[in-house]
């Protein structure tokens, strides 16, 4: 396919990795932020490519990942009514709640529709006027403005019969709460290429003033995510901080004009929980007061909860870059996409998953 | 969740009263909501994500990042070590 397969040359890839090893003179620790990225490099074996001084670490960009426990209990208790029908994106009815999961919800009656697009939502709503549809809208910027117009267009035909249980979370604030972290050990981001096209690079560019550290942003095939660590290694080798477009194709330096509106039509930004992180300020969104009516925590008076990860599972540290999944004791044991312990193992974005699929459990000890 | 495809518009339409479009990836035909793209017309490419399209593609810059990348390649093979060459 066009722009798919000139990104996926292997005598490219081979090319850039080479100029990568001559270009190295000491460790480097480059974080890729999205989980798109992550089984991109994993898919490629690109790690292996690379020069033993430059590392890999996986960042948080998986929002099924991070969507946090309790809103996973919730869409559960919901979809548990006899008169909702509860709408999610496919990769959540296996993440575990503390409890259950929507996958098992499903298996015991509960009425859960998988879609592709939040607009399936709608049309269910429009053609189920005996229902309540909720639509578990989670995501990162690159699917809050879909997940906007679903509201937007509900709104505009006064359905009063749908409702969005919101989990959106923000990259630029929490590659502010990972460089602020006195754990830290990331020099460089490949920013997402995708949330970038949404939201343009000017985020960005702070983060890059604010902590000296160079960002650029990539694309999600082997070629761009190659390109994209030698622009970091040139940049680092030669002490500089910038912020770089790799994805040029897709990404322009003010984003996606129309979308941003809707999304702020829409939303408003608020202190939003992240699985494994804990809440971060200013990090997520939520429904803006003209869109009360359509917010499922309002509408179903649902509680706040607050409850705890499985002891064993240590996807906080790999959400943060701080371990491999290979350095859990129950990777590929005890946790398998069959059975997860922790979401990172479920979703098609999860390090976990990533290492588990590209045969990298052969090392779990 | 953050995946997006590149496909290529084959025809405009208007569905609920929104801008949207029949887009070819590879072998598969969807209907991709236009209305992030107003600038986007037959025969463009654009990046799909749950439904909505987030970007065209910029074919120039595209082009532009492919052919020095190619160029990379090429230079590499020249400079390949001459071992090898040899069979």
């Amino acid at each position: 396919m066009k722009y798919l397969d000139e990104y996926r040359d292997e005598r490219v890839a081979r090319a850039l990795a080479a100029e990568i090893g001559q270009r190295t003179t000491q460790p480097w620790v480059l974080m890729e932020i999205c989980g798109g990225q992550t089984h991109t490099i994993m898919r490629y074996g690109i790690d292996e490519l690379l020069p033993p001084e430059v590392e890999l670490v996986h960042g948080p960009g998986c929002p099924v990942c991070v969507t946090p426990l309790e809103t996973i209990d919730k869409a559960i208790e919901l979809a548990a009514r006899p008169d909702v029908i509860l709408v999610s994106y496919g990769d959540m009815l296996r993440v575990p709640g503390s409890r259950s999961d929507l996958f098992r919800a499903k298996a015991q009656g509960a009425d859960v529709r998988i879609t592709y697009s939040p607009m399936e939502a709608v049309t269910i709503a429009r053609s189920r006027s005996d229902r309540k549809v909720v639509f578990l809208a989670i995501g990162f910027e690159t699917t809050a403005p879909a997940n906007a117009m679903a509201a937007w267009q509900a709104k505009r035909e006064g359905l009063t019969n749908f409702s969005l249980l919101v989990s959106h979370v923000l990259v630029p604030p929490a590659i502010r709460a990972l460089m602020a972290s006195a754990n830290n050990r990331v020099q460089g981001f490949i920013a997402p290429g995708h949330v970038c096209t949404v939201m343009g690079c000017s985020d960005y560019e702070s983060l890059v003033r604010d902590f000296r550290v160079p960002i650029v942003v990539g694309g999600f095939e082997p070629v761009d995510l190659l390109q994209s660590v030698l622009m970091l290694v040139k940049q680092l080798e030669a002490r500089e901080a910038k912020l770089e477009n790799q994805y040029v194709r897709s990404v322009s330096y003010q984003g996606n004009l129309p979308a941003q509106k809707i999304m702020t039509d829409v939303f408003e930004i608020a202190d939003q929980k992240w699985r494994g992180l804990g809440v971060i300020p200013k990090s997520g969104l939520r429904l803006c007061e003209e869109y009360a009516s359509y917010d499922a925590n309002r509408l179903f008076e649902l509680e706040e909860l607050s409850v705890d990860e499985p002891a064993e599972c240590i996807s906080a540290q790999v959400l943060q870059g701080l371990k491999k999944p290979t350095d859990c004791p129950a990777f590929g044991l005890r946790c398998t996409p069959e059975n997860p312990l922790g979401a990172p193992m479920v979703s098609s974005e999860g390090a976990c998953a990533a290492y588990y699929h590209y045969r990298r459990h052969s090392v779990a000890g | 969740m953050c995946l997006a495809i590149p496909g290529q518009i084959i025809e405009i339409q208007e569905i609920e009263g929104l801008r949207s479009a029949r887009v070819r990836f590879g072998g598969i035909v969807r209907q991709v909501c236009l209305d992030f793209v107003p600038e986007a017309g037959r025969g463009d490419y654009v990046m799909v994500h749950v439904g909505f399209a987030i970007s065209r593609v910029d074919s120039l810059e595209a082009e532009r990042t492919y052919n020095l990348l190619q160029e990379m390649g090429r230079i590499e093979e020249e400079f390949a070590p001459a071992g090898s060459e040899v069979p």
